[in-house]
């Protein structure tokens, strides 16, 4: 489930919830769609507060390689 | 002149095997060499006589110092205009040649027109896009869904211009620890086209980024030039990433916003498309999670309500009562039965009765006494009869016998007289003439027989 994608995840915790709100599931189906959805709705927290805020800026080395170093943005415009 | 046209006019008459077309066959040559030679022309001059009648077709001449041209513009292409054109104007048009045969016209049909001025740029521009058109590279069907939640975005643009501010301020509002990777490039003047298309190229080199905004700030035609080369556009193109296209203002178009997967009208809108707002996606999964939970407890509830229910039951409260329910229905119906069959053999027993005094009244030995009684009356009755038919008879008998008794020969003899008979046949006689004298005779009497000799006879008279 981890390797889900917050798309598919949240996709998925939608569906899940539609379910049990318009389906006679049996109480263990219930149970485990729940336990399901709650998974599912930790994955999607987590995964919006797992990006780590980084503003880099891509430079190309003589080589070719990529290197990146960290961007602060322009104070004044010039375009 | 001169020199051309009598010569020209001296030849015509001298040759008797001229070609003499009919009017229509004339202007359908004229037409087909016209629309043939052609079929695509880039015109440029001055509006003139333009009307638009109530049918939306749009009629106007072009023309310049020296000659002019009339011109149709048809409705359909007419609403894609961008501007409203006007006597005066100068204007490129793009379209073919037609001839309008009844009145022997010819004229240009466009479906595409421009003011002049921009006229190379633009030239360029719509060729360009005509070609790529052609090739597909704008085909809906080929776009790429922007992801959701991307965790990490490509921004292809100047570092130092307007729109990596708005881009970034935009970010930080809406997901503020998103990663950002900045591939910056000339965004105009020489070369800057084949930095954009490289930083492009390069960005999809670069692991996990989700979304790529390629774009600057506003600015004059030429400025945002490069967004109009074609290797700006296939770079976009084979990008695997998706690519929001973000160049200058809300009226600005360009090759890269028809090339790529989303058109941002600017770079903060482009922002706004590529990232969602934190807040609310924080806010959907809330929700969701409440009605998850709301759910469950819901149909926890129920299912214990159920199970409080099926507890409380009369079943599982007094379990012997059904079975006491039971074996009083089963009292019942035995009872029932009992009484049933009892009726019922009183019922054969009454019948049996019946049918023994049936069986008695139809006894043969009966029958045969009443017909003895019978015939013993019969009897008696026949012989009551007899006797008194023998009575009768006897008595006619008696009387009969006493009349023949007094009728009988024997009593006249009684009386003294006798019968005479011939011997030996014995035959009455009568008549004394039928014996001869000497004949014996016999004479019964009264008592006895007298055995006589005939000796006389006497003859009456």
């Amino acid at each position: 489930m981890a390797g889900l994608s917050f798309e598919k995840a949240l996709e998925r915790l939608e569906e899940i919830v539609e379910n049990l709100e318009n389906s006679d599931l049996d109480i263990d189906k219930s149970l485990k769609a729940f336990e399901e959805g709650v998974k599912l709705s930790r994955l999607c927290a987590k995964k919006l507060e797992e990006a780590e805020k980084k503003i880099e800026l891509l430079i190309k080395g003589e080589k070719g390689e990529f290197i990146t170093e960290l961007f602060s943005p322009p104070n004044k415009e010039d375009d | 002149m001169n020199n051309y046209s009598i010569p020209h006019a001296e030849e015509n008459s001298k040759n008797p095997e001229r070609q003499v077309y009919t009017v229509t066959e004339i202007t359908r040559s004229i037409k087909f060499s016209l629309e043939t030679e052609f079929p695509l022309v880039w015109i440029e001059g001055e509006i003139s006589n333009l009307r638009i009648p109530s049918s939306g077709h749009m009629y106007l001449t072009i023309k310049d110092e020296e000659s002019q041209i009339k011109v149709v513009m048809f409705r359909s292409g007419k609403s894609q205009l961008k501007f409203e054109p006007k006597d005066g104007d100068q204007v490129i048009v793009k379209g073919k040649i037609t001839v309008y045969e009844p009145r022997g016209e010819y004229q240009i049909v466009i479906d595409c027109m421009e003011p002049k001025g921009i006229g190379a740029l633009q030239l360029a521009f719509q060729q360009l896009k005509e070609k790529l058109s052609r090739e597909g590279l704008f085909d809906d069907e080929l776009k790429k869904t922007l992801p959701l939640l991307p965790q990490k975005i490509g921004i292809v643009t100047s570092p130092t211009g307007a729109a990596i501010r708005d881009i970034l301020n935009i970010i930080d509002r809406r997901f503020p620890n998103l990663h950002v990777l900045i591939a910056p490039v000339k965004v105009q003047g020489e070369g800057a086209a084949q930095e954009i298309a490289a930083a492009v190229k390069d960005l999809n080199k670069i692991k996990d980024v989700d979304a790529i905004i390629v774009g600057r700030g506003g600015g004059s035609i030429e400025d945002l030039w490069a967004f109009n080369e074609e290797v700006v556009a296939r770079a976009i193109f084979e990008s695997k990433i998706p690519v929001v296209s973000a160049v200058g203002h809300e009226i600005d178009f360009t090759i890269s916003d028809f090339v790529s997967d989303l058109r941002a009208p600017t770079p903060s809108a482009a922002a706004e498309l590529v990232v969602r707002d934190k807040n609310i996606l924080f806010k959907n999964i809330a929700t969701l999670y409440k009605r998850l939970l709301g759910n469950i407890r819901g149909t926890l509830n129920e299912s214990k309500t159920e199970l409080k229910n099926l507890v409380s039951r009369k079943v599982l409260q007094d379990p012997l009562t059904p079975i006491h329910e039971r074996q009083q229905r089963l009292d019942e119906i035995t009872l029932r039965m009992e009484r049933a069959i009892k009726s019922f053999l009183q019922i054969q027993k009454e019948k049996n009765r019946t049918n023994k005094k049936h069986l008695f009244l139809l006894n043969p030995l009966n029958k045969i006494k009443q017909h003895k009684v019978l015939l013993r009356e019969a009897e008696k009755k026949i012989n009551s009869q007899m006797n008194f038919t023998l009575n009768i008879s006897r008595n006619t008998l008696n009387a009969a016998m006493k009349r023949l008794n007094s009728v009988s020969p024997l009593s006249v003899l009684e009386r003294g007289y006798a019968i005479c008979r011939t011997y030996p046949d014995e035959k009455v006689l009568k008549d004394s003439g039928k014996v001869s004298t000497g004949d014996l005779v016999k004479v019964q009497l009264s008592k006895g027989k007298l055995l006589c000799n005939v000796t006389g006879r006497e003859k009456e008279k």
